[in-house]
This record gives structure tokens, sequence and C-alpha cells, in this order.
């Protein structure tokens, strides 16, 4: 007996552990969540493409929503060639409000893959029929509309429901006292809104399409530059005259200090993955929008993308 | 009838000869995982994702194997509560109660038998849950509101002080101790930090699985080296080898049945799951029908109860997370992760989109409960060998076995700490003769309940009225008053017993 539950033991660290030659990817969080998906999904098509040879291994390193693995990566394995680590808007949004121990300088930013995009959803038989109905509503009573996502107060959610409020003409302390329930996830932000306890949700597309397909909620507005693929119906904000956009890409970075080389092998190997029909497929079927941004081009647009959330951050009063 | 011919056709999917022996691996594995303290259902699945891959089995195979697995930790995580007073996963914490207790007085193999039949009662009720309303269900449970939530946590805390011990007082510290540590981490709404102490490591605050093998297991371990070190021999458990007779493993069947209702019903809503399932049937139970104080003694319905209840929570947690695509626990979570890995997207549309998924899986749940039932009984004589291990032999695996489980699930050296620390914590507290399972309880149900107070109150903006505006609310705190009441009447009507 004994015998088998060290030989049980022994068997799930192996698992979870293979020799060194492997790459690796850390997913910064539980099983079961975006970076996590990210990682497995990533991971298995890099072998099953025959891109990397031995199977890539998927560890799971939460805590403080990526800052844990941000700082073991930063302290630990600044160097290894063979890491990854998944990340997404939601990272540097976090980078941004300083509540990594760093800044994006601190790593190499090596590619994203594809892109998620949020959306503001209601009930289909909401009195709420747009944008411009949404927005008013707050206009004249900011705390009248309760709106969920599944970030916290400060989150990436909240922020882009605080743009459009911006844009829409609000002051900052009327949309500031917008009352925002934090939800676990944005199906049971939908989930909620459907009961009847909010009246709105903020929150990326790809886990609540279906409750989009069944009929059960409706998209006022797509943060989108153009309509969704998916969704060729629903509005953009634009497209309602609001000017505001909110991705959430899923992308992955790795060690400040590897080699040059190594660096370049990376984002190669993911261009050829993003090149694939695979890829692709896998997108679509998770709601992401295939986008690729790699190497410089990449750092460039963390980096921009970290100082505009820094601002808006300040802006709403998140940060000082 | 539409239901069982879909039943019929998904059962056709579940009995070919690849997939019943992947079932039966599943279940065997998913047994072991769950026993072993630490491991649990969501470490078990996750680290057998990439094997399913690895074996390129049909997505529908991939499903039945890990199902099975799933099932088979929440049968597992029983056997070394009752054996070791170690808790296997979070939901078993209540069968220590009187599982161990039973074990202890040499009833091991009955109480492991009453416990695997309990199993099977609770998950075999919630798999027909499962078949018959699960849309139904899935409808009703989104009008379950964050103070309605709040409200269902009000009520297992208002009973907490009749589940453990005989000195309630000791108990309500032992939940205050816990809730405290709950409210160690980032804030919810806010994403502030609370007393982290500038470490990254705290910002989630305590993993109950690591709270728990440090409070249970590390601190068997420093009590063991206690007796050690006073030359106290061992107390030699009673043993008596052979299987539980079939009548012995239905007693307390109708406290599985009330168990299995129970821990249902915590199922199907999201933000409840299996261990307030667990911890609510039990003290239902305790209330209904510890009429001579023998509950946390070694009571045959104190084991039935909370087994069946968390099996049938864990059966009903399938239900919002296939209908709705909300995972309720963490192993859900996981189980909702691998169904989009293998690009079968839950909600609202899967049922009509893939029923032969759906039907595939529902028949394999049955197919479990029944090989984990027949796996399991002569399973027992193998366990109930564990207790005739001489404890010094038995005391290293156990920290081995604690120390590489919860270094598996984050690969953090940090956490083994925690675990240490917790240990040493669950040693000085059982010294004052406090009981360790309110602390879990408070540890584990403190964040959500915090969490459903937290939202409420944003919905309404801070008004506290809230709480008391739905009727699903309002039903709760009137169930909770007549519990508190019947408790009362009864402590009155009951003859003082000596306190042991």
């Amino acid at each position: 007996m004994k015998r088998k539950l060290i030989a049980v033991a022994i068997l799930a660290t192996g698992l979870s552990a293979t020799g060194a030659s492997a790459a690796e990817c850390i997913a910064p969080a539980d099983p079961g969540g975006g970076w996590d998906f990210t990682c497995r999904t990533v991971g298995r098509l890099l072998t099953e493409l025959g891109i990397e040879e031995s199977p890539v291994q998927v560890t799971n390193m939460p805590g403080g929503v990526g800052a844990v693995a941000f700082a073991n990566v930063a302290g630990k394995r600044a160097d290894e060639a063979d890491l990854l680590v998944a990340t997404s808007t939601v990272g540097v949004t976090q980078i941004a409000q300083g509540k990594y121990p760093g800044d994006v300088d601190v790593m190499r930013w090596v590619g994203m893959l594809g892109s998620d995009v949020g959306v503001i959803v209601v009930p289909a038989d909401s009195e709420y029929q747009s944008l411009d109905d949404l927005m008013g509503a707050l206009k004249q009573g900011p705390t009248s509309v309760p709106v969920a996502g599944s970030s916290g107060a400060g989150g990436w959610d909240h922020i882009r429901l605080l743009m459009l409020a911006d844009t829409a003409g609000m002051s900052g302390d009327d949309y500031k006292s917008i009352r925002w329930v934090q939800f676990d996830g944005g199906s049971p932000a939908v989930t909620q809104m459907m009961g009847g306890q909010v009246g709105a949700v903020s929150t990326d597309l790809g886990e609540i399409a279906g409750f989009v397909e069944s009929g059960d909620i409706k998209i006022l507005a797509a943060l989108s530059d153009e309509p969704i693929p998916a969704f060729p119906d629903a509005p953009t904000a634009k497209s309602q005259g609001y000017d505001v956009t909110g991705y959430n890409w899923r992308g992955f970075y790795t060690g400040g200090d590897v080699s040059e080389a190594d660096y370049d092998n990376w984002v190669n190997e993911l261009k050829t993955l993003y090149d694939s029909d695979e890829w692709k497929a896998a997108a679509e079927a998770n709601g992401l929008i295939p986008v690729w941004r790699g190497g410089a081009e990449f750092e460039t647009y963390v980096q921009d993308q970290s100082n505009l959330m820094a601002e808006i951050s300040r802006q709403i009063g998140v940060i000082k | 009838m539409d239901i069982l011919t879909s039943l019929m056709d998904g059962f056709a999917v579940a009995l070919t000869p690849t997939n019943i022996a992947l079932a039966i691996f599943g279940c065997f594995v998913g047994t072991l995982i769950g026993a072993l303290p630490g491991l649990g259902p969501v470490n078990g699945v996750a680290i057998l994702i990439p094997v399913a891959f690895a074996m390129k089995l049909e997505p529908g195979s991939a499903l039945i194997m890990l199902s099975c697995i799933y099932y088979g930790c929440m049968y597992g995580g029983r056997i070394s509560s009752i054996m070791l007073n170690i808790p296997g996963d979070e939901p078993a914490i209540m069968t220590t109660l009187d599982g161990y207790p039973m074990a202890k007085k040499g009833k091991a193999a009955q109480a492991l038998g009453i416990s695997a039949m309990a199993s099977f009662v609770g998950a075999t009720v919630a798999t027909i849950g499962l078949t018959f309303f699960a849309p139904l269900l899935a409808k009703a449970a989104i009008y379950f509101g964050p103070a309605d939530y709040f409200a269902l946590y009000v009520m297992a805390f208002a009973t907490i002080g009749g589940v453990a011990g005989v000195n309630p007082i000791k108990t309500l510290i032992a939940a205050m101790i816990g809730l405290m540590l709950a409210s160690v981490g980032l804030d919810p709404a806010t994403g502030t930090a609370r007393f982290t102490f500038g470490s990254y490591h705290l910002y989630d605050g305590f993993d109950p699985i690591v709270s728990i093998v440090g409070l249970f297991a590390i601190s068997e371990v420093i009590m063991y080296f206690e007796r050690e070190a006073n030359g106290g021999a061992d107390q030699a458990v009673p043993l008596n080898k052979g299987l539980p007779k079939i009548r012995e493993m239905f007693a307390g069947f109708s406290a599985s049945l009330r168990g299995s209702f129970i821990g249902f019903i915590c199922g199907v809503l999201p933000g409840a799951g299996a261990s307030l399932g667990a911890f609510v049937s039990y003290s239902v139970e305790k209330q209904v029908s510890d009429q001579d104080g023998t509950f946390g003694t070694g009571d045959p319905r104190g084991i039935a109860a909370p087994e069946a209840g968390n099996n049938a929570a864990s059966g009903g947690a399938l239900i919002p997370m296939l209908t709705l695509g909300v995972p309720g626990s963490g192993t859900t979570a996981v189980m909702l992760a691998l169904l989009i890995s293998l690009n079968i997207q839950p909600g609202p549309l899967l049922f009509e989109r893939q029923p032969e998924i759906v039907w595939g899986l529902i028949a394999s749940l049955y197919l479990a409960n029944v090989v984990l039932l027949v796996m399991n009984v002569p399973m027992v004589g193998l366990f109930t060998r564990l207790l005739s291990l001489p404890q010094w032999l038995l005391m290293p695996v156990v920290i081995m076995v604690s120390f590489i489980g919860i270094y598996s699930i984050s690969h953090s050296p940090f956490d083994l700490l925690v675990m240490i620390g917790f240990g040493v914590l669950g040693y000085v507290l059982r010294k004052l003769d406090i009981s360790l399972v309110p602390v879990v309880l408070g540890l584990l149900l403190g964040a959500d309940m915090e969490n459903n107070l937290r939202r409420a109150l944003s919905i309404s903006g801070g008004d506290f009225a809230i709480l008391f505006q739905s009727w699903i609310a309002l039903v709760i705190y009137a169930f909770t008053a007549l519990m508190l009441a019947l408790t009362l009447a009864m402590a009155r009507r009951r003859p003082k017993r000596e306190t042991i």
C-alpha cells in the first residue's frame, strides 16, 4: 500500500517537473483561467506542430494576479532560455499600477498571438437597447445602474467602463460613483445579471459568447475597431460615437537576461505557431481574434500600453 | 422519455471497452489521489490533463477518464480522514469528526464501508438530478444573488457552535481564528493588499488545502514526537480485519439521503460548493437526529451525512458548470478548462449543440459510481491495514506525502513554510483542546462569505438593507432561526452530560 502511495506521489511530481531540457510555460494562475488556457493550448500546439521537440511543460504559479510568477522569473530565472510566461492586458495593467515588483522593462516581451475583445452587455430584454441608453441612464444617475465584471475596482473590466463614461462626458466624480460589482469571471457576472442583480456587465467576450449566441444577453457595444467576426451585427462603440477600444491580448514574456538569440528563437517559434491553421482554429473556438505582434514591435507596444494604463489609472483615481 | 433516449445514447458512448477501461483507471487513480493529503481533485485533474492529451484520447474518452478521476477523488478524500484524522481534501474535513473516532474504536472497516455507501448514494442522487433537472435547476440557480449567498453563509456559521467538540466557546474561538486568517490577501473588491506585509506570496491569502495539511497532518506528526519523547507507547488501535458486512454499510442510510439532498442543492448553487454542502449536511443531520449526543464519537450518521453531502455537491456542481459555464469550485474550474481545451464550450447551448458529449459524460458518471462502490469495498481491507503500520513508519510517509503534495500544487517553497506554520498552530490548538475543523471552515468559507457581502453592498451602494430584501434570503434566515431554536430547546431538554 505504502509503496503505491509513494509511487503515485512520485508520479504526480514527476509529471509536473520533467527534465530541464523541455521548454516550460508558466501560467501565473490556478488551473482553469485564461492564462492557464494560453499556456496549455500554446504548449500543446507547439509540440503537436513539431515546433518544440519535447512536450512543453505547463507550470501553474498562482499569486498576486501574476506578481508571484513575475517576481520569481525576475529574481531567479531571468536568463533561462526555455521559459515563457503567459500574460495579457490584465498583467500589464497590474504592472502599470505598480502592483508587480518591477516595471515592464524588467522582462523581454516575446509576442501576442490573439486578443479578446471587451464588450458591454445587458440582458436581452433590458430597457437599455443601445450604448446611448445605458450611458444616458448613468449620466442621469451614476448610481442607478450597478455594473459588474470579472475584475475588481480599478481592474481592466472596470477601466473600460470608465473610459466609456469619460467619453460620454461624465465628470470624474460622477463616473467614480458608478456602482461596480466584482465577480470571479465573466460567466458568473453574466448569470448574476440574468438573475436581475446588476444591470449591465463589462468584460471580455470570449468567456460569455455562448450567452450571446443563445439570445439571453445582448451586446450594446463591442470595444473593437471593426465589428467582431463572430457577431457582425453587434455595433462597436466607435460606430455609436464613443471612440473607445478595449482589447485583452494574450501573449508571453520571458526573463530579462535571455540572450538575443534565444529571444529571437522564441519570437520565431511563436510566429510559426501563429501562422498555423491550428492556432487560428483554437483561437476562434475560444472567442479570440488572431492578432500578431512580436519582437521589437511587441516590446514597444507593451511599453506604450503600460504608459497609457498608468495615465488612465491616474485619471480615474486608482493610483496617485 | 426524451431524456431516457438521450441517456441510452450516452451509455452507448460510455460503454465501449476502451472507455470502461479508462473509467476504471480513472476511478482507481482518483481514489488514490483523493486519499493523499494535499493532493485533491484540482491537482488530480490538472496533473492528468496532459496525460489525456499525450494518450491522444478522443474528447469523449478524455472527459470520461477525467470525470472518473474527479468522482474518484471525492470518494478517496474520506479515507485518510477516517484512518489518520487527516482530510484528503477540503470537503472531507467534516468526515474526520465521526469517522476518526469510529476508526479508533476499532470499527475502521465499518466507517469506510458506511462512507463508501454514503458516497455512492450522494453521487447517484446528484447524477440523477443532473440527468433530469439540469437546465431547470440552472435557471433557478441564477436567481440566487449575493445577498442570498451571504444568508447561506450566515446559516452555516450560525450552526458552527454545535458542530465540533463539547465546548461551544472553544468552537467559536476556532471559527474566529479561521475567519481572521481568511482576511489575509488582496481585497477582492478593490485589490488592496491586507495583512500581506509586503509579500507577494500572501496576495492570494492562505490556500485552504495548505492549511488543512498543516493543521491536521503536520500537527499530528508533532503530537507523535511529543508522545515519543514522553516515552508514551502508541495507543494501539484495535483492528478488525476483513470487510464490512453489507448490513453494516447501510447504517445511516436515511442520513445519507438527507445529506444528499442538502449537498446537491449546495452544489447546484455556484457560490456554495462541496465543502459547504458537507458542512451543512453534517450540522443539519446533527440537529435532526443527535438526540443522545453520540455525534462526534463515531456515530454512523455523522459519517454518512457529510460524505453523501460532499459527493452530491460535487455532482450538483457540474450543473452550473455545464449549463452556464460557471464553475462553482476549483475542481469544476479545472474541468471547465479541460472542456474548453477539447473545444467543447460549456454554456447555455451545450446540451443542444453537443448532446453526445454531455450524455456520454452523464452516463460515465453513473458508470464511475458503480465502479467506485465495487472497487472501494474490497479496498477497505487494504486501507485498514494502514492502521497496523507502526507509527514510526507511518509518520515519515505522512510528512513526505504532505510536502510533495503541497509543493506540487504551486511549486512554491513558501507554501511549505505556511504549511509548517499551520502545523505548529494546529499543535497549539490541539493542546488547548480546540477543535481544528471550525478553523478550516472559517478559512474556507470566510472568503466566500465576505465576497458575497461585499458584492451585495456594492450593488446597494453600501446600504445594508439589501441583505433583507430578497425573499430567498429571508427564508434562509427563518430556517436559521428555527435551527437555533431547536438547538436551544434540545440543550434544555437533554440532561447535562458530564463534559469529557
